[in-house]
């Protein structure tokens, strides 16, 4: 039964598990391997698909963008202004994190608690080494490399964006890359890679988290797995809610 | 010299272990018997400090177990040796890596040291040629052996097994109870095992301890074990006609 009692506990281990992850670090020997293959699981083997959500879901941004602005009026840039500013500042770090909570966020979860169902936490416990330092620090470290992910989905973002609007004859190139380039604003940058980090805490840590204070067998690697996407992706929207409060409202 | 204090372990509301006090002498190999469900792998975790227990103590060598520092765990830890019921080896690693683990953990030694030491236990355990399978393409008793391997390759002063040979096929079986026997009296080492199976129990139970219902019925030695007048005990161990029949010989030989 989920009281408020066992939701302040559960923060509170949350809280405990991010100290310990710097507690008593395992050998640098055996830690550069697991880092590597990390960085390898998580950042690479997501650059396919945000590279291609990116590219497409900037081309839509585009589209509708330009469907919406029937008034004479409107400057033809504009269809670049807007789609580089809803990809900088919310597409590619908020969308793109949700989207690696159900990615990445389920594969920490469930390979953790894999390795917690069938002892393997247990095991390294036995032996002495800090399973949480050995198992989410090279998480943590890899996803230090996820501003660069989001770099990559700003940027297909808005070329989609170029393509889909020149070659669905929305507007020319020139007035796409104008629009781009149009008030350009370095904080909104600042802002947005200032979120990317604080998603990237959350992407290595709470689906950690999940899979390793898991209880039960395989069935519960499952539920274990939607459980912390649901709160990663919660917790993403929030921050999201409070950093964008703090920083430009 | 492991010593344990009126232990209780409970569940929720379950009482697992209900007060249990024995001791495990070192350079000798201890065997917890009981029937499934008894408490023997929950004991065995209380033992490790896998698991907390709401009353008793359990000292290494007279030093109380959760009065120890964590550096102090960490380093007693580095000297254990442990063979879980579901052998738990890691599976993104190979055979061999999974064995060099603690050596590369715990040990300067070189690669090559490493390799050798990896060479020497899959050896002993009957697995020369499976160094670069991955665990889940190895047979379960294959995964028992390597788990064996694994914790005997640092030279623990304290091993504990889960079952050993649980899934092995009785030649390997006995194959892995003399190892232990023999790295027991090789390193004087402290060893405790979990097992359900009769022929170890004969072999090299030098103290067997039998739990039943969360507590210790009984305790003794594979010789004691054919004397012993406790109704629990000879039914659980002397369930099948066959062991009835090796006792009534071993008595009749030895009277
Ligand atoms: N993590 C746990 N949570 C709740 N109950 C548990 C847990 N682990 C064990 N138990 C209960 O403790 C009791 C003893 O289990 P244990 O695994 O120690 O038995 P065992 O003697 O090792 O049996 P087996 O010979 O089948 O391995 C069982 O009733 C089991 O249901
Ligand atoms: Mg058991």
């Amino acid at each position: 039964m989920k009281t408020p009692i066992t939701y302040l506990e559960n923060i509170g281990t949350y809280f405990i598990m991010i100290k310990d992850i710097f507690r008593r670090p395992t050998k640098w020997s055996v830690m550069k391997p697991l880092i590597l293959k990390d960085i390898d699981d998580l950042i690479i083997g997501s650059l396919g698909i945000v590279a291609f959500i990116s590219f497409f879901v900037g081309g839509v941004v585009a589209i509708q963008t330009s469907l919406n602005m029937t008034s004479p009026i409107m400057p033809k840039y504009l269809v670049g202004f807007a789609t580089r500013q809803s990809i900088i500042l919310e597409f590619a770090p908020t969308f793109i994190s949700i989207i690696m909570a159900g990615k990445v966020g389920s594969f920490i979860t469930s390979s953790i608690g894999t390795m917690r169902v069938t002892e393997q936490i247990d095991a390294l416990e036995v032996m002495g080494i800090n399973g949480i330092n050995y198992l989410v620090f090279p998480k943590f470290i890899a996803l230090t490399l996820y501003p660069f992910v989001i770099s990559i989905a700003m940027f297909l973002g808005i070329l989609g964006g170029l393509i889909a609007c020149v070659y669905g004859g929305y507007g020319t190139m020139e007035d796409y890359i104008e629009g781009v380039q149009l008030d350009f604003e370095p904080f909104h940058f600042i802002y947005a890679f200032i979120k990317t980090f604080v998603f990237a805490f959350l992407l290595a840590t709470i689906p950690s988290y999940y899979g390793y204070f898991m209880k039960g067998g395989a069935l519960e690697v499952g539920k274990a797995s939607t459980t912390s996407f649901v709160w990663t992706s919660v917790m993403i929207i929030l921050v999201n809610f409070l950093l964008t409060s703090l920083l430009l409202g | 010299m492991i010593e344990v204090k009126d232990i209780h372990k409970s569940f929720g509301d379950a009482h697992i272990l209900k007060g249990i006090t024995t001791s495990f002498e070192k350079g000798k190999t201890n065997l917890i018997i009981g029937q499934s469900g008894s408490g023997k792998t929950v004991f065995l975790k209380c033992l490790l400090g896998l698991f907390e227990y709401e009353e008793g103590s359990i000292s290494y060598e007279g030093k109380n177990f959760s009065n120890l520092t964590r550096d102090e765990k960490t380093n007693l830890r580095a000297e254990m040796g442990m063979v879980f019921q579901g052998s738990a080896l890691f599976d993104s690693m190979t055979i061999a890596e999974n064995v060099m683990f603690p050596l590369r953990m715990f040990t300067k030694q070189s690669k090559s040291e490493m390799e050798d030491r990896v060479n020497e236990v899959l050896q002993r355990v009957n697995l020369e040629n499976a160094h670069n399978k991955m665990p889940s393409e190895a047979s379960g008793g294959m995964q028992k052996r390597v788990a064996i391997a694994r914790a005997i390759v640092n030279r623990p002063k304290y091993l504990f097994c889960d079952e050993p040979n649980s899934g092995l096929d009785p030649r390997t079986a006995i194959v892995i109870d003399n190892l232990i026997q023999e790295i027991t009296d090789e390193f004087n080492i402290t060893t405790v095992i979990n097992t359900h199976d009769m022929n170890s129990v004969m072999e090299i139970g030098e103290k067997i301890v039998f739990l039943k219902d969360g507590l210790l019925e009984w305790e003794g030695s594979s010789e004691t074990i054919f004397r012993t007048e406790n109704e629990a005990v000879t039914n659980f161990v002397y369930s099948s006609e066959l062991f009835r029949k090796v006792r009534k010989m071993y008595l009749e030989e030895n009277d």
